[in-house]
Protein backbone atom coordinates (compact mmCIF):
# COMPACT_ATOMS: atom_id res chain seq x y z
CA UNK A 1 0.00 0.00 0.00
CA UNK A 2 1.75 3.54 -1.27
CA UNK A 3 0.56 6.11 1.00
CA UNK A 4 -1.05 9.20 -0.30
CA UNK A 5 2.12 11.49 0.50
CA UNK A 6 3.85 9.43 -2.12
CA UNK A 7 1.08 9.48 -4.48
CA UNK A 8 0.11 13.01 -4.77
CA UNK A 9 3.67 14.07 -5.71
CA UNK A 10 4.81 14.88 -9.13
CA UNK A 11 7.36 12.35 -11.22
CA UNK A 12 9.27 12.41 -14.07
CA UNK A 13 8.23 9.90 -16.64
CA UNK A 14 10.13 11.11 -20.02
CA UNK A 15 11.23 13.27 -22.05
CA UNK A 16 9.05 15.75 -23.49
CA UNK A 17 10.88 16.11 -26.46
CA UNK A 18 10.63 12.28 -27.43
CA UNK A 19 7.26 11.81 -27.35
CA UNK A 20 6.67 15.37 -28.96
CA UNK A 21 8.18 13.26 -31.80
CA UNK A 22 5.45 10.65 -31.39
CA UNK A 23 7.47 7.91 -29.61
CA UNK A 24 5.25 5.97 -26.72
CA UNK A 25 7.10 4.69 -23.70
CA UNK A 26 5.68 1.95 -21.75
CA UNK A 27 7.56 2.07 -18.32
CA UNK A 28 6.61 1.67 -14.60
CA UNK A 29 5.47 4.77 -11.87
CA UNK A 30 5.83 3.36 -8.35
CA UNK A 31 5.25 -0.47 -10.01
CA UNK A 32 2.24 0.28 -11.84
CA UNK A 33 2.57 0.26 -15.44
CA UNK A 34 1.52 3.45 -17.53
CA UNK A 35 1.89 4.70 -20.85
CA UNK A 36 3.51 8.02 -21.73
CA UNK A 37 2.02 8.86 -25.19
CA UNK A 38 0.89 11.92 -27.44
CA UNK A 39 -2.63 12.40 -27.89
CA UNK A 40 -3.62 14.90 -30.89
CA UNK A 41 -1.57 17.94 -29.31
CA UNK A 42 -1.50 16.76 -25.94
CA UNK A 43 0.73 14.41 -23.90
CA UNK A 44 -0.60 12.21 -21.83
CA UNK A 45 -0.11 9.30 -19.26
CA UNK A 46 -2.29 6.29 -18.73
CA UNK A 47 -2.20 4.01 -16.01
CA UNK A 48 -4.47 1.06 -15.13
CA UNK A 49 -7.62 3.03 -13.52
CA UNK A 50 -7.38 5.99 -15.88
CA UNK A 51 -5.53 9.06 -17.13
CA UNK A 52 -2.73 11.03 -14.38
CA UNK A 53 -2.13 14.52 -13.61
CA UNK A 54 0.68 15.87 -16.37
CA UNK A 55 2.92 18.41 -16.85
CA UNK A 56 5.52 19.71 -19.02
CA UNK A 57 8.61 21.15 -17.63
CA UNK A 58 12.58 21.19 -17.57
CA UNK A 59 12.48 19.16 -20.66
CA UNK A 60 10.21 16.42 -19.25
CA UNK A 61 6.96 14.93 -18.76
CA UNK A 62 5.81 14.59 -15.11
CA UNK A 63 2.86 12.70 -13.91
CA UNK A 64 1.05 12.83 -10.22
CA UNK A 65 -0.38 8.87 -9.77
CA UNK A 66 -2.85 10.90 -6.91
CA UNK A 67 -3.95 14.64 -6.12
CA UNK A 68 -1.20 16.48 -6.61
CA UNK A 69 -0.68 17.97 -3.37
CA UNK A 70 0.94 21.11 -4.90
CA UNK A 71 2.57 22.66 -8.69
CA UNK A 72 5.78 21.10 -9.41
CA UNK A 73 8.60 23.10 -7.58
CA UNK A 74 10.70 25.75 -9.55
CA UNK A 75 13.96 25.26 -10.95
CA UNK A 76 15.15 28.96 -11.43
CA UNK A 77 18.45 28.11 -12.84
CA UNK A 78 16.76 26.33 -16.07
CA UNK A 79 14.32 29.87 -16.41
CA UNK A 80 18.14 31.88 -15.96
CA UNK A 81 18.79 33.94 -19.56
CA UNK A 82 22.16 32.07 -21.22
CA UNK A 83 21.85 28.90 -19.67
CA UNK A 84 22.10 25.74 -22.24
CA UNK A 85 20.02 23.06 -21.15
CA UNK A 86 21.39 19.42 -22.45
CA UNK A 87 20.06 16.23 -22.80
CA UNK A 88 21.80 13.86 -21.49
CA UNK A 89 19.90 10.52 -21.96
CA UNK A 90 18.63 8.16 -19.20
CA UNK A 91 20.22 5.73 -17.48
CA UNK A 92 18.31 2.82 -15.87
CA UNK A 93 20.03 1.83 -12.34
CA UNK A 94 19.27 -0.98 -9.90
CA UNK A 95 18.52 0.98 -6.86
CA UNK A 96 15.81 2.60 -4.71
CA UNK A 97 15.16 6.10 -6.62
CA UNK A 98 15.42 7.60 -2.93
CA UNK A 99 19.35 6.73 -3.15
CA UNK A 100 19.79 8.05 -6.93
CA UNK A 101 18.73 10.99 -5.47
CA UNK A 102 21.10 11.05 -2.34
CA UNK A 103 23.88 11.15 -4.31
CA UNK A 104 23.53 14.00 -5.86
CA UNK A 105 23.63 15.54 -2.48
CA UNK A 106 26.81 13.92 -1.41
CA UNK A 107 29.66 15.69 -1.39
CA UNK A 108 32.37 13.10 0.24
CA UNK A 109 32.52 10.40 -2.31
CA UNK A 110 33.98 12.98 -4.89
CA UNK A 111 37.41 12.32 -4.66
CA UNK A 112 37.18 8.31 -4.56
CA UNK A 113 34.29 7.91 -7.10
CA UNK A 114 34.86 10.85 -9.04
CA UNK A 115 38.92 11.07 -8.79
CA UNK A 116 40.67 13.56 -10.56
CA UNK A 117 37.45 15.27 -11.89
CA UNK A 118 35.53 16.78 -8.80
CA UNK A 119 37.39 15.60 -6.56
CA UNK A 120 41.33 14.54 -5.77
CA UNK A 121 43.11 12.23 -3.66
CA UNK A 122 44.29 13.52 -1.25
CA UNK A 123 41.94 16.59 -0.96
CA UNK A 124 39.14 14.27 0.70
CA UNK A 125 38.34 16.20 3.84
CA UNK A 126 35.11 17.57 3.69
CA UNK A 127 35.21 20.96 5.67
CA UNK A 128 32.26 22.03 7.78
CA UNK A 129 29.21 23.35 5.79
CA UNK A 130 25.72 24.35 6.81
CA UNK A 131 22.32 22.18 6.04
CA UNK A 132 18.67 23.46 6.71
CA UNK A 133 15.49 22.42 5.54
CA UNK A 134 13.89 25.40 4.50
CA UNK A 135 10.23 25.57 5.68
CA UNK A 136 8.61 28.02 3.19
CA UNK A 137 9.62 25.99 0.07
CA UNK A 138 10.05 22.55 1.95
CA UNK A 139 13.34 21.84 0.38
CA UNK A 140 16.68 20.50 1.77
CA UNK A 141 19.45 23.01 1.40
CA UNK A 142 23.04 22.81 1.92
CA UNK A 143 25.09 25.84 1.73
CA UNK A 144 28.68 27.24 2.17
CA UNK A 145 29.72 24.13 0.51
CA UNK A 146 33.87 24.45 -0.77
CA UNK A 147 35.56 21.22 -1.65
CA UNK A 148 38.62 20.86 -4.03
CA UNK A 149 37.50 19.95 -7.77
CA UNK A 150 40.01 20.09 -10.62
CA UNK A 151 37.63 19.60 -13.57
CA UNK A 152 34.09 20.78 -11.97
CA UNK A 153 33.55 23.80 -14.45
CA UNK A 154 31.21 21.78 -16.48
CA UNK A 155 28.60 20.42 -14.33
CA UNK A 156 26.45 22.31 -12.74
CA UNK A 157 23.91 19.65 -12.80
CA UNK A 158 22.21 17.04 -11.15
CA UNK A 159 19.49 14.62 -11.90
CA UNK A 160 16.13 13.68 -12.61
CA UNK A 161 15.13 10.52 -11.34
CA UNK A 162 12.13 7.90 -12.22
CA UNK A 163 10.78 5.75 -9.43
CA UNK A 164 10.10 2.80 -11.26
CA UNK A 165 9.74 0.73 -8.46
CA UNK A 166 11.21 0.57 -4.72
CA UNK A 167 14.74 -0.81 -6.05
CA UNK A 168 14.56 0.13 -9.62
CA UNK A 169 15.06 3.64 -11.15
CA UNK A 170 15.30 5.61 -14.66
CA UNK A 171 17.95 8.84 -14.35
CA UNK A 172 18.10 11.54 -16.80
CA UNK A 173 21.63 13.65 -15.58
CA UNK A 174 20.34 17.30 -16.18
CA UNK A 175 22.62 20.26 -16.76
CA UNK A 176 21.66 23.47 -17.27
CA UNK A 177 24.98 25.52 -18.28
CA UNK A 178 26.72 28.74 -18.95
CA UNK A 179 28.46 27.42 -21.81
CA UNK A 180 27.97 28.53 -25.02
CA UNK A 181 31.59 26.93 -26.93
CA UNK A 182 31.63 23.46 -25.77
CA UNK A 183 30.17 20.68 -28.58
CA UNK A 184 26.86 19.50 -27.32
CA UNK A 185 28.66 15.60 -27.69
CA UNK A 186 31.59 16.60 -24.80
CA UNK A 187 28.98 18.02 -22.78
CA UNK A 188 26.70 14.94 -22.73
CA UNK A 189 30.15 12.78 -22.54
CA UNK A 190 31.78 14.94 -19.56
CA UNK A 191 28.14 14.63 -17.14
CA UNK A 192 27.58 10.60 -18.71
CA UNK A 193 31.16 9.85 -17.48
CA UNK A 194 30.43 11.37 -13.78
CA UNK A 195 26.86 9.50 -13.62
CA UNK A 196 27.92 6.22 -14.84
CA UNK A 197 30.94 6.66 -12.13
CA UNK A 198 28.17 6.78 -9.35
CA UNK A 199 25.99 4.13 -10.82
CA UNK A 200 28.21 1.32 -10.22
CA UNK A 201 28.25 2.34 -6.65
CA UNK A 202 24.74 2.74 -5.98
CA UNK A 203 24.11 -0.46 -7.86
CA UNK A 204 26.49 -2.07 -4.95
CA UNK A 205 24.88 -0.28 -1.54
CA UNK A 206 22.91 -2.26 0.58
CA UNK A 207 20.66 -2.57 2.23
CA UNK A 208 18.65 -2.17 -0.96
CA UNK A 209 16.14 0.20 0.04
CA UNK A 210 17.27 3.70 1.70
CA UNK A 211 17.47 3.24 5.94
CA UNK A 212 15.76 6.24 7.19
CA UNK A 213 17.05 5.67 10.81
CA UNK A 214 20.74 4.94 11.76
CA UNK A 215 21.71 1.80 12.71
CA UNK A 216 24.60 -0.50 10.58
CA UNK A 217 25.58 3.30 9.07
CA UNK A 218 26.97 5.68 10.98
CA UNK A 219 26.87 9.17 9.42
CA UNK A 220 29.30 11.75 10.51
CA UNK A 221 29.73 15.34 9.82
CA UNK A 222 30.56 14.85 6.40
CA UNK A 223 26.98 13.31 5.60
CA UNK A 224 24.87 16.43 7.04
CA UNK A 225 22.78 16.41 3.74
CA UNK A 226 21.81 12.85 4.00
CA UNK A 227 20.98 12.98 7.46
CA UNK A 228 18.71 16.28 6.79
CA UNK A 229 17.55 14.43 3.47
CA UNK A 230 16.55 11.39 5.19
CA UNK A 231 14.60 13.29 8.54
CA UNK A 232 12.72 15.33 5.42
CA UNK A 233 11.73 11.90 3.39
CA UNK A 234 10.42 10.70 6.98
CA UNK A 235 8.81 13.84 8.12
CA UNK A 236 7.01 14.19 4.43
CA UNK A 237 5.48 10.56 4.78
CA UNK A 238 8.60 10.23 1.57
CA UNK A 239 8.81 6.35 2.21
CA UNK A 240 8.81 4.54 -1.16
CA UNK A 241 12.23 2.63 -1.84
CA UNK A 242 12.86 3.33 1.96
CA UNK A 243 13.69 0.49 4.75
CA UNK A 244 11.75 2.34 7.81
CA UNK A 245 13.04 -0.88 10.35
CA UNK A 246 16.30 0.38 11.41
CA UNK A 247 19.19 -2.17 9.85
CA UNK B 1 47.91 12.93 -35.40
CA UNK B 2 46.03 9.89 -34.59
CA UNK B 3 42.09 10.89 -33.84
CA UNK B 4 39.28 8.63 -31.97
CA UNK B 5 35.74 9.22 -32.47
CA UNK B 6 34.83 8.20 -29.01
CA UNK B 7 32.28 7.53 -26.81
CA UNK B 8 32.65 7.95 -23.13
CA UNK B 9 30.56 4.93 -21.93
CA UNK B 10 31.78 2.23 -24.71
CA UNK B 11 33.79 -0.61 -24.04
CA UNK B 12 35.07 -0.91 -27.52
CA UNK B 13 36.23 2.83 -27.27
CA UNK B 14 37.73 2.49 -24.13
CA UNK B 15 39.69 -0.42 -24.92
CA UNK B 16 41.12 1.79 -27.53
CA UNK B 17 41.78 4.50 -25.14
CA UNK B 18 43.13 2.15 -22.67
CA UNK B 19 45.82 0.67 -25.29
CA UNK B 20 46.84 4.09 -26.06
CA UNK B 21 47.81 5.03 -22.52
CA UNK B 22 49.58 1.94 -22.10
CA UNK B 23 51.50 2.96 -24.67
CA UNK B 24 51.83 6.60 -23.95
CA UNK B 25 50.50 7.40 -27.26
CA UNK B 26 48.11 10.52 -27.85
CA UNK B 27 45.18 10.19 -28.94
CA UNK B 28 43.02 13.65 -30.39
CA UNK B 29 39.62 12.87 -28.78
CA UNK B 30 36.31 13.57 -30.59
CA UNK B 31 32.98 12.78 -28.66
CA UNK B 32 30.32 11.67 -30.57
CA UNK B 33 26.36 11.20 -29.34
CA UNK B 34 26.07 7.99 -29.18
CA UNK B 35 23.55 8.37 -26.13
CA UNK B 36 20.57 9.80 -26.48
CA UNK B 37 21.38 11.35 -29.74
CA UNK B 38 22.66 8.24 -31.87
CA UNK B 39 24.80 10.52 -34.26
CA UNK B 40 27.09 7.35 -34.77
CA UNK B 41 23.60 6.41 -37.18
CA UNK B 42 23.26 9.91 -38.75
CA UNK B 43 24.54 10.47 -42.49
CA UNK B 44 27.35 12.78 -41.38
CA UNK B 45 29.10 10.01 -39.65
CA UNK B 46 28.50 7.37 -42.36
CA UNK B 47 30.00 9.30 -44.38
CA UNK B 48 32.99 8.75 -42.27
CA UNK B 49 32.07 5.36 -41.24
CA UNK B 50 29.60 3.32 -43.80
CA UNK B 51 28.66 1.12 -40.74
CA UNK B 52 27.47 3.17 -38.15
CA UNK B 53 29.07 2.09 -35.59
CA UNK B 54 31.62 3.69 -32.96
CA UNK B 55 34.87 3.92 -32.34
CA UNK B 56 36.50 4.97 -35.67
CA UNK B 57 40.16 5.74 -35.60
CA UNK B 58 41.48 7.90 -38.26
CA UNK B 59 45.04 8.39 -38.95
CA UNK B 60 45.64 10.37 -42.72
CA UNK B 61 43.73 8.48 -45.16
CA UNK B 62 43.66 5.49 -42.93
CA UNK B 63 40.30 4.82 -41.09
CA UNK B 64 39.68 1.57 -39.02
CA UNK B 65 36.27 0.61 -37.64
CA UNK B 66 36.97 -2.72 -35.86
CA UNK B 67 38.10 -1.71 -32.15
CA UNK B 68 40.27 -5.15 -32.48
CA UNK B 69 41.95 -4.27 -35.52
CA UNK B 70 42.90 -0.78 -33.94
CA UNK B 71 44.86 -2.59 -30.86
CA UNK B 72 46.97 -4.30 -33.67
CA UNK B 73 47.78 -0.71 -35.66
CA UNK B 74 48.41 0.94 -31.62
CA UNK B 75 50.58 -1.77 -30.88
CA UNK B 76 52.80 -2.13 -34.57
CA UNK B 77 53.23 1.73 -34.47
CA UNK B 78 54.27 2.30 -30.78
CA UNK B 79 54.48 -0.96 -28.79
CA UNK B 80 55.25 -4.44 -30.69
CA UNK B 81 55.32 -6.08 -27.64
CA UNK B 82 52.16 -6.01 -27.39
CA UNK B 83 51.08 -7.70 -30.35
CA UNK B 84 52.49 -10.94 -28.05
CA UNK B 85 55.54 -13.64 -28.75
CA UNK B 86 56.85 -14.03 -32.49
CA UNK B 87 55.21 -17.62 -33.00
CA UNK B 88 52.84 -19.07 -35.21
CA UNK B 89 51.37 -20.81 -31.64
CA UNK B 90 51.42 -17.48 -30.04
CA UNK B 91 49.88 -15.06 -32.72
CA UNK B 92 47.03 -17.76 -33.75
CA UNK B 93 46.26 -17.45 -30.16
CA UNK B 94 46.32 -13.78 -29.64
CA UNK B 95 43.79 -13.28 -33.15
CA UNK B 96 41.61 -16.24 -31.22
CA UNK B 97 41.36 -14.32 -28.36
CA UNK B 98 40.34 -11.03 -30.19
CA UNK B 99 37.57 -12.72 -32.05
CA UNK B 100 36.72 -14.02 -28.89
CA UNK B 101 36.14 -10.34 -27.70
CA UNK B 102 33.52 -9.85 -30.04
CA UNK B 103 31.50 -12.38 -28.32
CA UNK B 104 32.34 -10.97 -25.19
CA UNK B 105 30.84 -7.60 -26.85
CA UNK B 106 28.00 -9.41 -27.86
CA UNK B 107 26.57 -11.10 -24.71
CA UNK B 108 27.90 -9.01 -21.57
CA UNK B 109 28.24 -6.29 -23.74
CA UNK B 110 24.72 -6.17 -25.32
CA UNK B 111 23.49 -7.24 -21.27
CA UNK B 112 25.17 -4.03 -20.00
CA UNK B 113 23.33 -1.43 -22.62
CA UNK B 114 20.00 -3.61 -22.12
CA UNK B 115 20.52 -3.09 -18.88
CA UNK B 116 22.09 0.66 -18.46
CA UNK B 117 20.82 1.98 -21.46
CA UNK B 118 17.27 0.23 -22.11
CA UNK B 119 18.32 -1.94 -25.29
CA UNK B 120 15.91 -4.64 -26.22
CA UNK B 121 16.94 -7.67 -25.77
CA UNK B 122 16.88 -11.00 -24.13
CA UNK B 123 18.01 -10.04 -21.23
CA UNK B 124 18.17 -13.98 -19.90
CA UNK B 125 20.11 -15.59 -22.98
CA UNK B 126 22.38 -12.16 -22.90
CA UNK B 127 23.46 -13.14 -19.83
CA UNK B 128 23.59 -17.29 -19.98
CA UNK B 129 25.87 -16.33 -23.21
CA UNK B 130 28.20 -14.02 -21.32
CA UNK B 131 28.57 -16.55 -18.15
CA UNK B 132 29.45 -19.09 -21.30
CA UNK B 133 32.20 -17.03 -22.25
CA UNK B 134 33.41 -16.45 -18.58
CA UNK B 135 33.55 -19.98 -18.14
CA UNK B 136 35.83 -20.38 -20.80
CA UNK B 137 38.45 -17.58 -20.04
CA UNK B 138 38.00 -18.82 -15.95
CA UNK B 139 39.53 -22.33 -17.10
CA UNK B 140 41.67 -20.85 -19.73
CA UNK B 141 42.72 -18.57 -17.04
CA UNK B 142 43.48 -21.15 -14.44
CA UNK B 143 45.54 -23.57 -16.34
CA UNK B 144 47.88 -20.00 -17.22
CA UNK B 145 47.94 -19.48 -13.01
CA UNK B 146 49.15 -23.19 -12.32
CA UNK B 147 51.91 -22.52 -15.15
CA UNK B 148 52.37 -18.97 -13.09
CA UNK B 149 51.11 -17.32 -15.19
CA UNK B 150 48.39 -14.56 -15.60
CA UNK B 151 47.72 -12.93 -18.93
CA UNK B 152 45.99 -14.42 -21.65
CA UNK B 153 49.06 -15.59 -23.95
CA UNK B 154 52.26 -15.89 -22.85
CA UNK B 155 54.12 -14.46 -19.78
CA UNK B 156 53.12 -10.64 -20.45
CA UNK B 157 50.28 -8.47 -21.19
CA UNK B 158 49.27 -8.41 -25.14
CA UNK B 159 46.38 -6.77 -26.96
CA UNK B 160 44.47 -9.93 -26.61
CA UNK B 161 44.12 -8.93 -22.64
CA UNK B 162 43.21 -5.01 -23.71
CA UNK B 163 40.57 -6.53 -26.17
CA UNK B 164 38.78 -8.52 -23.49
CA UNK B 165 39.48 -6.74 -20.19
CA UNK B 166 36.34 -3.91 -20.68
CA UNK B 167 33.46 -6.05 -21.48
CA UNK B 168 34.47 -8.64 -18.56
CA UNK B 169 35.18 -5.43 -15.99
CA UNK B 170 32.02 -3.99 -16.95
CA UNK B 171 29.80 -7.10 -16.67
CA UNK B 172 28.07 -6.27 -13.36
CA UNK B 173 26.56 -3.35 -15.23
CA UNK B 174 24.40 -6.25 -16.74
CA UNK B 175 23.64 -8.12 -13.73
CA UNK B 176 26.56 -10.49 -14.49
CA UNK B 177 28.68 -11.50 -11.48
CA UNK B 178 32.29 -12.42 -11.23
CA UNK B 179 31.95 -14.00 -8.07
CA UNK B 180 32.44 -17.23 -9.57
CA UNK B 181 35.23 -16.73 -11.83
CA UNK B 182 38.45 -15.76 -9.07
CA UNK B 183 40.99 -16.36 -12.06
CA UNK B 184 38.93 -13.92 -14.06
CA UNK B 185 38.69 -11.43 -11.27
CA UNK B 186 42.53 -11.96 -10.04
CA UNK B 187 43.28 -11.05 -13.99
CA UNK B 188 41.68 -7.91 -14.33
CA UNK B 189 43.25 -6.84 -11.07
CA UNK B 190 46.59 -7.24 -12.62
CA UNK B 191 45.51 -5.26 -16.13
CA UNK B 192 44.40 -2.67 -13.77
CA UNK B 193 47.68 -2.69 -11.67
CA UNK B 194 49.50 -2.04 -15.32
CA UNK B 195 51.38 0.89 -15.38
CA UNK B 196 49.69 4.00 -17.00
CA UNK B 197 46.31 2.29 -16.73
CA UNK B 198 43.23 4.83 -17.24
CA UNK B 199 39.53 3.99 -15.85
CA UNK B 200 36.20 4.63 -17.03
CA UNK B 201 32.93 4.80 -15.25
CA UNK B 202 32.38 1.75 -13.87
CA UNK B 203 36.15 0.28 -13.67
CA UNK B 204 37.37 1.70 -10.94
CA UNK B 205 41.16 2.58 -10.52
CA UNK B 206 42.92 0.29 -7.59
CA UNK B 207 43.15 2.93 -4.91
CA UNK B 208 44.31 0.35 -2.30
CA UNK B 209 47.63 -0.03 -4.29
CA UNK B 210 48.11 3.67 -4.16
CA UNK B 211 50.47 4.63 -1.79
CA UNK B 212 49.15 6.19 1.73
CA UNK B 213 48.62 9.86 1.67
CA UNK B 214 51.64 11.50 3.69
CA UNK B 215 51.52 14.26 6.26
CA UNK B 216 53.58 16.04 3.63
CA UNK B 217 51.15 15.23 0.77
CA UNK B 218 47.96 17.37 3.31
CA UNK B 219 49.75 20.00 4.10
CA UNK B 220 50.61 20.77 -0.18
Amino acid sequence: MISASVLNEWYPVAMASQIRAGKTRETLLLGQPITVTLTGDAVTVQGKSGPLHVCEHYGHVWACPGTPAHDLFPIPEAAQPGRRLVDVGVVRVKCSPLRAVENFLDIAHFPFIHTDVLGAEPHTEVNRYEVAIREESDEVWATKVTFYQPQAAKSAAGGIVQPLTEELCDVWPWMALFDDTTPQAELIAFQQMIFLQDRSILENQIPRLLPLDPGMEIPTQADLTSIAYRRWLKRRGLTYGAQMVAA
Amino acid sequence: MIRLYDYVLSASCYKVRLMAALLGVRLEQVAVDFHPGQEHRSVEFRRLNPAGTLPVLQVGDLVLNESTAMLVYLARSAGPAWLGPDTPEAGGQVQNWLAFSARLGGSLGMARLHDMLLYPGDIDALRHAGHQCLREMEAHLTEQRFAGRIWLVGTAPSIADIACFPAVALSLDGGVTLDDYPSVRLWTRAVRALDRFVEMPGIHRLHELTPTPTAADRAS
